[in-house]
């Protein structure tokens, strides 16, 4: 086993690293210019509105309600139908000098226009601007210290090479995410945000799954270029970041079936996120070191771990 | 080589998982419809307040499944909605006056279970249903009651001490007092500085006036007591709202988050907690009695005490609640009977003094004022009219002169004395409070959440329980054990936490499916690498579970990183996400590395070349 054939590996990973990588820039180039350009559409979470979800007897006509709304002096509403034709979702502007009960009565009064179509109400949600600003500050500082986090742990358990590697590789996800919702302008909320955080763990710990291997093989192989051990790692943790990324992707997929329209953005994220961070923990993590010049002698340093010889 | 862990290491594991089975055991029995009565002011529960109810509900031939009394609360459960319901309004009738009687979701927990203090996971509003506020409060107001107080402070001061000044005008931030003289401008001065603490005191020379400041530290305890004491107001009239297990609690520095489970009406939530209420003391007129046709005599008014008893009040004020600084409760020096002691700012004290001077031996009442506005329904439209409930809380004989510090006795009971002084403190909002964001979720609504959230969970477990049981066979049982162990470990945890589950939470749930799996996979990929190196089974084992370690202790702790990260941010549902989480990525740690190598131990690891199906 200490010397190792011409080729250990099944697949090249890194042998086509160049196309992976320029596949990610272009995307990420993509999410980038569709957030500048549109920006996410954030849920009252963050803006500041309120949200009315009412079930209609009969199915509804939304341009009406949305003309309705307007004349009514409330500018721009967003209505929309989910699930049914029965069950309509508005979303309004902070209000000023408008709102709760006060509120409610006037758009459910709207609503109830047309007496022979009466809507129920089941939910309504009121934020204020005020809120959502501070949610922005806090959400913000949340990503940046997750990333800061994670940069200093990889750092201490790698090598700074690495942790950039895993960061930028970290950050790469969260841009596609935002991207995606971007791009196709779907609701953002605070659920959404927790996915994109909780997906920065995730793909991390995909990641740092390959890295581990990486630097163990560096110790156990003695020879070999550093492409080629990383191909290695990459080929023998792969059936284990498969498995792992397509039973995460089950749960979620269940979830984003059949958990319901509250949690449905949610799921969506997390889908993505799952695809975009087992690719990125496969590719980009492992390209972006292996650019900023990893070499074995970074991670032969010490570390009395004998493993490799230490077997039973 | 044999795999095998010693006895003690087993029983502890084994121990943890029957602790895990236990605790998580109370979130699978549901919960009763019933109906919660809480005492009011002064009111008790005890044998007999069971008995009445018993007694009640079996005139009005309802059948309850259990009626349980403890310290504080009589609570009855039922098999159905509709008997609670009915029998609510029975109980509100007949004893609704000492009484708050509320509708309640009681945890079925059976006795054994509650014997060892397990208690089921606590619902969110999202899955119950119910309204919840964030009010914020307003500071500004807070600091500049605070300082309209000082002036007032100063200006008696002042007066007593017969400084003669021109002015006293806030000004902005400041306090400006104004003097004719130099001389007595300093005379003020120290007088104020040894009488007023907290104040920082310049002198402008040049317009012979004071510039009065409040302190930093004051400033903040005004902002803090502001926020504290809005909290008592709203816990005391959510009490009166009778919702059973209210959460109102601070949120950031000025915010407060009150959740109202189960309550559907938010008109009548905001109107109590919007309600002003306020506090006079009147001198009781013992000169005339109350007439026969109930008229009072001239300068006098009559009023009613709690018990409906009508007592005859002089019409001139004493002194308004406003002017109650601060009332704690205790015990009287000299009788050793209960007080409530009360501190009033300077013009309340001078006026007390002027009132009692001259009236020692008679009586004087407190009598509490709340404005409560109503909303009915007339004719299809609302109706909004304000309501003035006006009750004598007390009685006492004035027996001596007393000012600025007094103390009310005359009470039956600690518990009065307590009640009394959180009503003079709590009585009205310190600072005006704004409601910032308010979500309201339909019963229905809770419930085809709950139902979705179980769902997608039951859902995405079989499905990965069935791929991992037919990649991996006999190792996938085991992991899929694994997994059933660790869902209750998280389960028994947040019971014993008395966490909120929210539709986040449970998401957290399901995903903790998927992700604490992933341990078993990575210990499993593992083995079966070290089969295809040709190594023993038993070596492979070894292998697998020693080198997976520090992978999986890596990986854990970066996802906890996520996680707890999520803390941050999290308000209400998603720090219900990021609990589940935290707990599930800890716990799965110890799952899948101990119970997994538990349970492979005892199939596979007393024997000596057998074949793993893996």
């Amino acid at each position: 086993m200490n010397q190792p054939a011409p080729r250990l590996y099944k697949i090249d990973f890194l042998g086509k690293r160049h196309i992976a990588v320029w596949a990610s820039v272009i995307l990420s180039i993509a999410a980038i210019v569709s957030l500048a350009a549109q920006g996410l559409n954030f849920a009252i979470d963050f803006t500041g509105g309120t949200v009315v979800e009412v079930e209609f007897v009969s199915p509804a006509d939304v341009v009406q309600i949305r003309q309705n709304l307007e004349t009514n002096g409330f500018n721009s509403p967003m209505v929309q139908l989910f699930g049914t034709t029965r069950d309509v979702l508005i979303r309004l502007a902070p209000q000023e000098n408008l709102k709760g009960e006060e509120l409610k009565n006037r758009v459910m009064g709207i609503l109830n226009h047309d007496s022979a179509n009466r809507a129920e109400l089941h939910r309504i949600e009121f934020v204020g601007p005020q809120v959502g600003e501070d949610l922005v500050e806090d959400s913000g500082l949340a990503l940046l210290y997750a990333s800061i986090g994670i940069l200093i742990y990889v750092a201490l358990r790698f090598e700074y090479r690495f942790s950039l590697g895993a960061i930028l590789a970290t950050l790469h996800d969260v841009i596609m995410i935002l991207g995606f919702f971007s791009v196709l302008q779907l609701e953002f909320d605070l659920s959404v945000l927790a996915a994109v955080l909780t997906i920065m763990g995730y793909s991390l710990n995909d990641t740092i799954v390959v890295f581990d291997r990486i630097r163990e093989n560096f110790r156990k192989l003695r020879r070999g270029e550093v492409v080629e051990v990383m191909n290695i790692s990459i080929n023998e943790t792969l059936n284990r970041t498969l498995m792992t990324s397509f039973l995460t992707f089950l749960t979620v997929l269940a979830m984003a079936l059949f958990g319901g329209e509250i949690i449905h953005n949610f799921a969506i994220a997390l889908l993505i996120g799952i695809v975009v961070g087992t690719y990125s923990s496969i590719y980009v993590a492992s390209a972006l070191a292996l650019k900023l010049g990893v070499s074995r002698a970074d991670l032969l340093v010490p570390e009395k771990e004998g493993a490799a010889d230490n077997r039973p | 080589m044999r795999n095998r862990y010693p006895v003690w290491k087993n029983l502890l594991i084994l121990t943890v998982l029957a602790f895990g089975i236990i605790y998580s055991l109370p979130n699978f029995f549901g919960e009763d419809p019933s109906v919660q009565l809480s005492p009011n002011r002064g009111a008790k529960v005890d044998q007999s307040t069971a008995i009445q109810v018993e007694k009640l509900l079996a005139d009005a031939k309802l059948k309850a499944k259990k009626v349980e009394l403890n310290d504080k609360r009589v609570l009855v459960r039922f098999a159905d909605t509709d008997s609670q319901i009915k029998a609510e309004e029975i109980l509100k009738m007949g004893l609704g006056d000492n009484y708050t009687v509320a509708l309640n979701l009681a945890p079925a927990t059976p006795g054994w279970l509650r014997a060892v203090n397990a208690q089921p996971m606590y619902l969110g509003l999202d899955l119950r249903g119910g309204v919840h506020f964030m009010l914020q409060v307003d500071m500004d107001a807070a600091v500049l009651q605070a300082q309209e107080r000082y002036a007032e402070d100063i200006r008696t001061l002042l007066r007593e001490n017969k400084i003669r000044y021109l002015g006293v005008e806030r000004d902005k931030s400041t306090i400006l007092v104004k003097f004719q003289d130099g001389q007595t401008m300093a005379q003020a001065r120290e007088v104020i500085k040894k009488e007023i603490r907290g104040l920082q005191l310049e002198l402008v020379e040049a317009e012979n006036t004071v510039k009065v400041k409040i302190g930093e530290v004051e400033i903040r305890e005004v902002r803090k007591l502001a926020v504290a004491q809005n909290i008592t107001t709203l816990r005391n009239r959510v009490n009166e709202l009778g919702v059973a297990e209210p959460v109102i609690q601070q949120q950031g520095e000025d915010r407060i988050v009150v959740q109202l489970p189960g309550v559907q009406d938010t008109a009548r939530a905001k109107e109590i907690l919007g309600a002003t209420a306020t506090l006079e003391f009147r001198l009781v007129d013992s000169e005339h009695v109350i007439g026969p046709d109930d008229k009072a005599p001239l300068g006098s008014r009559i009023y009613s005490d709690r018990s409906g008893r009508k007592i005859l009040l002089q019409r001139k004020i004493i002194v308004t609640g406003d002017q109650v600084v601060d009332a704690s409760s205790g015990l009287d020096q000299q009788s050793g009977s209960p007080a409530v002691f009360i501190s009033l700012n300077g013009t309340g004290a001078k006026k007390m003094a002027d009132t009692t001077k001259e009236n020692i031996g008679k009586a004087m009442a407190v009598v509490y004022i709340e404005n409560k506005t109503e909303t009915r329904e007339l004719n299809g439209e609302k109706v909004t009219s304000k309501k003035k409930v006006e009750e004598v809380i007390n009685v006492a004989t004035i027996r001596d002169r007393f000012s600025k510090r007094f103390q009310i006795t005359g009470l039956d009971t600690t518990d009065e004395a307590r009640n009394l002084a959180l009503l003079l403190r709590a009585g009205a909002l310190a600072a005006p409070v704004d409601i910032v964001e308010e979500r309201t979720v339909g019963p229905s609504l809770g419930k085809e959440n709950i139902e979705q959230g179980e769902r997608s969970f039951l859902i995405g477990f079989a499905l990965v329980a069935v791929v991992v049981l037919l990649y991996y066979k006999a190792f996938g049982v085991i992991a899929n054990l694994t997994l059933v162990f660790n869902m209750a470990l998280i389960m028994a945890i947040l019971s014993m936490l008395q966490a909120t589950l929210t539709l986040p939470g449970i998401a957290g749930f399901t995903l903790t499916v998927g992700m604490a799996v992933d341990a078993n996979v990575l210990i499993y990929e593992r083995i079966k690498e070290e089969l295809r190196n040709g190594v023993s089974p038993q070596a492979a084992i070894y292998a697998g579970f020693d080198r997976a370690f520090a992978t999986i202790f890596d990986s854990h702790i970066t996802n906890l990183l996520a996680a707890i990260m999520l803390f941050g941010i999290g308000s209400g549902p998603v720090k219900g996400f990021a609990v589940t989480l935290t707990i599930g990525i800890i716990t799965s740690l110890f799952t899948a590395v101990t119970c997994t190598r538990m349970m492979v131990n005892w199939v596979y690891g007393e024997k000596r070349g057998v074949k793993l199906w893996i």
